[in-house]
Formats: structure tokens, sequence, C-alpha cells
């Protein structure tokens, strides 16, 4: 048997790894084997520890020591001091992982960020080897799909499920065990599948799933395959996640070698195997219909339901879908029970939920909380607030389909009814932070960009409807907004919402309703003031040079990349409002503070 | 795999190695590994340490280093803290000593008394 005397945990996600993880292992394996300490110190790659804003993340156990921001140059030093001799890199711990005035480290989980945090999702994330399913099953893995085929009956299974108040994670938050119940009750021929397809700006769970912890998935979609009573399934996985295609690959073979998946399972006569489907990057491939469409090989264009997926879903059979994080709270359920699960979250809405956060934050990354957290503790208590001391303004969930909410609602505690009622929803967990320096109308107009560039064009509220409002959006943030445009634009969201065919077109207004409901002043002033009071739309915004502070340097006129400004020395320049560029050169070279944004 | 025993087996085998990152609130071992624990041999007593832990198969007990404390002389020096009890220093540690540490301290609760730093001065 091996024994290491050290664990060196090196974050694999794909945050960290494009900040140069891949070099610092390359050079640990290197020093470890030049003193020789291979045999004594165990090199990990993990999934991602959820700090991506620290990364790459280094962590040494047994002492939990938490490196960040490590460079190529530093593992020498942590190799020297603190392998060799035992002496932590104070210089390179995370700082909010050390004592207040000791020099002591702090356990992982008093971290300011990981304090508020509950992680059952990602739970094995940042903590084992994706690629190693021997680590998997010592944390419990694949116990689940043991306990499930020797033990309970497959009602038993739906029922536990049922009970736990489990809601599918994708953003939907239908209730699993229901949808499980309505594909057991059918015979013949069925399918599972898992809905790894996350399309939403900013959201990043799933894949840190996938590359953290696969076998947790493959694991949860056997458990679906022998409620419902399948043999088959698919993971649908967007081709922009290599590493998480990479790895789940990986755990696929593993498990089949372990017959974990294959034929007659723990001797039990159970069969199931599954295969992976590589999405193209169409975000409405993440409807469950289109999805389901794109597998068979097809256009990846909704199809009109009822029929369910659960009555005639993948090949005409049926086939439950559900989403990564969905499943990765599974195996726990059946390990720990239903009870456990309620007593965690909401009445409504049980468990855990995994928000990435993105934008005007100082922590960004992925943070797993108890449903019924507020919003003010995800964003200041976990995520550290906006960064530079700038003021919040509103965050963003639920992608292109969900709304803003603004400071006052700070409070709201999280679960999936609440975000309805306040004019959001859930979504699939991207949670985007803005400050003051956003323009509200330019983010709905983003969000709204996104869109008609994925609408797959077979029904015209969609295609026609998201394209005329984002006419209006882009007329309003050029200037050229109308009395009216406000209206217009609310009658046109209301006929989509009403007619779209599948989930994308209904909820692709919402970010425009929202955005109108909380700023609507923001709005009234791009159309009737013709001022954007961010400073973001261009077409809105003048520099001017006050002529009574210019002292005719003439820096300003050199560093225009258009020419605009004309002037000669010693006396004031002129910015020709024509030529300029909004780009702000100038602003930012003036050394009198001679120039404004207007 | 053909059964749940199989399973129970890979696990086994594997918790020693993934043991480090569990939580756990068991024993402590703490070898002091600065440069004058290191001169002083404190590497093969840290190994052996680790090796008699694997050996005995105790999940709750961790072994760690830590750096120098001062008493550079005593080196090598180990700490063995138990949850709920005073620390016991033990000093001069060769890697003879350490199966007669586990045995009698880690396991049976029964410090070495002639091993400890209060026994050397």
């Amino acid at each position: 048997m091996e024994l290491f005397r050290s664990t060196i945990l090196i974050c694999g996600g794909t945050g960290c790894t494009s900040s140069g993880s891949g070099k610092l292992l390359a050079r640990f394996e290197t020093l470890l084997a030049e003193k020789g300490l291979e045999k004594e110190i165990k090199l990990v790659r993990t999934g991602c520890f959820g700090l991506c804003a620290a990364g790459p993340v280094v962590i040494v156990y047994p002492e939990g020591a938490f490196y960040s921001h490590v460079k190529v140059e530093d593992v020498d030093e942590i190799v020297n001091e603190h392998l060799v001799k035992g002496r932590i890199v104070t210089r390179l711990l995370y700082d909010g992982s050390k004592e207040e005035g000791k020099n002591e480290i702090k356990p992982l989980d008093e971290i300011g960020f990981y304090e508020k945090q509950k992680r059952v999702v990602l739970r094995n994330c940042g903590v084992i080897d994706p690629e190693n399913i021997d680590e998997y099953i010592a944390f419990d893995g694949y116990k689940a799909l043991a306990k499930v085929l020797t033990e309970m009956s497959r009602e038993d299974v739906v029922q536990t499920i049922l009970d736990s108040g489990l809601r599918g994670r994708g953003g939907g938050g239908f209730p699993t065990g229901l949808k499980w119940k309505f594909a057991m009750g059918s015979t013949g021929k069925k399918y599972v599948a898992c809905n790894a397809d996350e399309g939403d700006p900013g959201a990043f769970m799933d894949r840190s799933v996938l590359e953290g912890d696969p076998h947790c998935v493959i694991e949860a979609m056997a458990i679906a395959a022998y409620a419902i009573g399948a043999d088959e399934g698919y993971v649908y996985v967007r081709a922009e996640y290599p590493i998480a295609v990479k790895r789940l690959e990986i755990a696929i073979e593993q498990a089949r070698e372990y017959g974990l998946l294959g034929e007659n399972i723990f001797g039990t006569g159970f069969n199931f195997d599954m295969h992976i489907r590589l999405g193209a990057g169409a975000f409405v491939c993440g409807e469950e219909t289109a999805l389901m469409n794109s597998i068979e090989g097809q256009r990846g264009e909704p199809r009109p339901r009822p029929p369910f997926p659960a009555v005639k879903g993948l090949f005409g059979k049926p086939t439950i879908l559900n989403n990564v994080e969905t499943y990765a709270n599974i195996a726990q359920i059946i390990n720990k029970g239903s009870e456990w699960f309620k007593s965690m979250g909401t009445e409504k809405s049980t468990g855990t939920k995994v928000f990435a956060l993105g934008g005007k934050i100082v922590n960004s990354g992925l943070v797993e909380i108890p449903m019924g957290t507020t919003l003010r503790e995800i964003i200041y208590d976990i995520g550290g607030g906006c960064p530079g001391g700038k003021a919040f303004k509103a965050v963003q969930t639920g992608g292109p389909s969900g709304g803003c909410l603004p400071a006052s609602m700070l409070d709201t505690p999280i679960d999936y009814d609440n975000l309805i009622a306040a004019g959001s929803m859930m979504g699939s967990g991207g949670m985007i932070v803005m400050d003051e320096d956003n323009c509200m109308v330019d983010i709905a107009r983003f969000f709204l960009d996104f869109t008609v560039d994925e609408s797959c064009g077979k029904c015209t509220p969609c295609r026609v409807g998201t394209r005329r409002m984002l006419d209006i959006l882009n007329r309003i943030c050029e200037g050229k907004g109308e009395d009216g445009d406000i209206e217009r634009l609310e009658e046109l969201a209301a006929n989509i919402k009403a007619t779209a065919l599948c989930g994308l077109g209904q909820t692709a207004p919402n970010p425009v309703l929202s955005t109108i409901k909380q700023f609507r002043s923001e709005y009234e002033a791009h159309i009737y003031e013709k001022r954007c009071p961010a400073g973001v739309c261009k077409k809105l915004l003048q520099y001017v040079i006050d002529a009574d502070k210019c002292k005719g340097c003439t820096l300003c006129s050199r560093v225009c990349p258009a020419g605009a400004i004309s002037g000669t020395v010693k006396n004031p320049h002129v910015i020709d409002q024509a030529k300029c560029l909004k780009c702000g050169a100038c602003m930012e070279k003036c050394k009198f503070g001679a120039i404004s944004r207007k | 795999m053909k059964s749940i025993a199989d399973l129970e087996k890979i696990r086994n085998k594997t918790l020693s190695q993934v043991n480090l990152r569990r939580e756990s609130d068991g024993t402590r071992i703490v070898v002091g590994m600065a440069t004058c624990g290191i001169a002083a041999g404190a590497r093969p007593v840290m190994n052996a340490f680790v090796e008699e832990v694997g050996k005995r198969n105790l999940l709750d007990v961790v072994v760690a280093q830590t750096g120098c404390i001062g008493m550079c002389r005593y080196e090598p020096i180990v700490d063995v803290i138990k949850p709920g009890q005073d620390k016991v220093t033990y000093v001069k540690v060769t890697p003879e000593m350490v199966a007669r540490i586990v045995a009698e301290h880690v396991v049976n609760g029964q410090p070495v008394v002639e091993y400890t730093i209060g026994a050397a001065e």
C-alpha cells in the first residue's frame, strides 16, 4: 500500500487551467522527482475549488495551506520551504485564510468565502482526482448505486426522490421525482439523458461538476435508469467544454472496466450503458425537446409539447432528462435519506444551489449555498462585494431568460418561487453582479442580442419579435429613442411570451421587462434626455475640454487616435465631436482634470 | 467488479491515500521538519510514523509536519496531540522508537514517559 505524508491538490478546472495550473503541475512533478519526494508526497489534479478569482489555487494537506495566485516561480519555494522543511510560505497564502495577527492558517471551512457555503453538489470538487475512480469510491462513490440495486425497489427509489423535494436545477424547478414517476409507468425501451448543454452567459457550474466529479453524474444516471426501467443513457455536453468531455470519457471508460456500467451490474441482472453527444454550441439545444432532436441527429429545433419527453422523448421512447446539478444530488439523497436533504433549504425549495458568481464582484467563482440564503449574503459575505468600493446596482440571475434585481431586493431569500415573484428566475445559476458603472438598458440589449443570435428561427414570435425589440433597444442606446418606445417594448414582450414555441422565446423578453420595471428612469433618461446615466452608451456621451482648466500642453491631441483634438501650444484645446470615438484616452492622460465626460 | 464486497475493498484500499483530505478530529502526530529537525534525522522518523499509522490502518490519525520550535538540541521532536488532552512532546526520536509511541500512546492512550521531554531534562 502506498502512503503519503503530504498531498498537494492543484486545481485543474477550466479557470485555473487557463491561468496556468498545468505548468505548476509539471514543475511540481519535476521538483518532487529531483528531491526524491515522489514516494512521500502525492500530487493530485482536482476539479474546481470555487475561488476562481484567486487562481491558480494549490492546497497542501495535512496543513490545509491554501495558496492562491501561484506562479511557476513560486513552486520551488513551496517545495523547498513547505514540503522539505515544513515552513508554510505565508507570502503565498490566500489572504482570507490567515488568522488575523497570527501566523496560523484557518481551516478551509472557516475562510469567509467558504464559511456560509454548504458543499453538497460540489463536495468532491477540489478534493478528489476526477480521473481516478478509486478516489471517488473512497469518498463513498457508487455506494448509492449498490444500495439501490440490492436493497431498494424501483418504487422505493422514486419515492425517496419525491420525498426529498428535489427540483430540477436546470432552471425550471420541476420536481425531479415526479418526472421519474411519469416515465416509470410506461413499458418498453426507455432512455435517461443528462443536459450538460450549459449555455447561459456567465454560468459554469455544470462544467465544474463534470470536470471535478464526473462519476457522480454517471452513478446518478445509472440510479435513474434503474428507477424508470431504462438501460441506455446519453449525456449531451457542449463541445466548448473540452476538459469536461475528456474527464467524462475517462470516467465512463473506468466505470465500464469496473463493471459499474455494462451488463449485470453488481450481479443483479441490471444493465446500463451510456454515450456522450457533443453539442455544437447552439443555445436552443439546452431546451429539452431541441436537445433530443440534436441527439437524434436532426436539427436542434424544439418540438411542441405535449407529448412530454417522459411519454415520447428520445427516438420516440419515454425519456427522462435531468440537468447535471440535479443528478449530482441523487447519490447523496439515496445514501443519506430524503429527510437529510429536506433539512437544508426552504420548505418548497429543498437542498442547495450552486451559483456561478461573476461580473463586478471581488470573489468571482463558484459558490454553493443552502436555498433560502439571501442575495446579500451571497454578494457581500461570500462574494466580497463590488471591487474598488463601487456601489452595487443590480444582480442578474437566470441568464438570458432571467431578470435583474435591484439593491432593494438584496434581502430576498433565494428559492425558485421568490425569484419568480421578484421578476427574475433561478435559471441554471448564473449570477452576474452589476455596479454603478453598468447601464441597465445596455445590459438588456446585451441579453436580447444573445437571444436574437441564438433563436433557432422556427417560430415567428421569437425569430421576428425579438429582433424588433432589439431594434428598438439599439435605437434607444444610440440616442434615437422616441416617446412610446417603452410601451412598444412591453407590448411586444407580452406577445412573444404568450406565443413563442419553446422556453427560449417565452423567456427572452424577461431581461428587458425586468430592467424596465426596476430601472425605468434609466430608460427615460436615454429616451427623453438623450443621456446615459452610467456613461456606457457611447453615442450618448460627449467628452469636452474645460477651457479654463486647459493649459494647452497638447498631450491630449497627441494621444487621440482619431485626430479629433485641435489647438495650439499654451492655448485651450477643443474636441471635434464629429470625429471623436469616445475612447476616453484623452481624459485618462490629462494632468489637469480639464476633460470631462457628459 | 461483481459485488458490493469488491466495491468496499477498493474503498478501503484507497481510503488511506485520500485520508489527509478528509475532515477528521482524531489524533495529530506533528513532526518538526525544520532544517535542525531534518539534520537530526526527522525525515526517516516522519516516514516511519506514516508507515506505522498506515500499517495499523489508523484512519483518524494525521501525521503532519511543522517548523522549528526553538529547541534544536532535542530534535527530532515529535508532538502527539490527542483531542481533549494535553500535547505530549517526544524528543530525540529515532525510527526505532516510532512503533512503541504509536502502539502505547496513539492507540492505547499511555504516553511513553521515558521518551518525553520531561524525562530528558
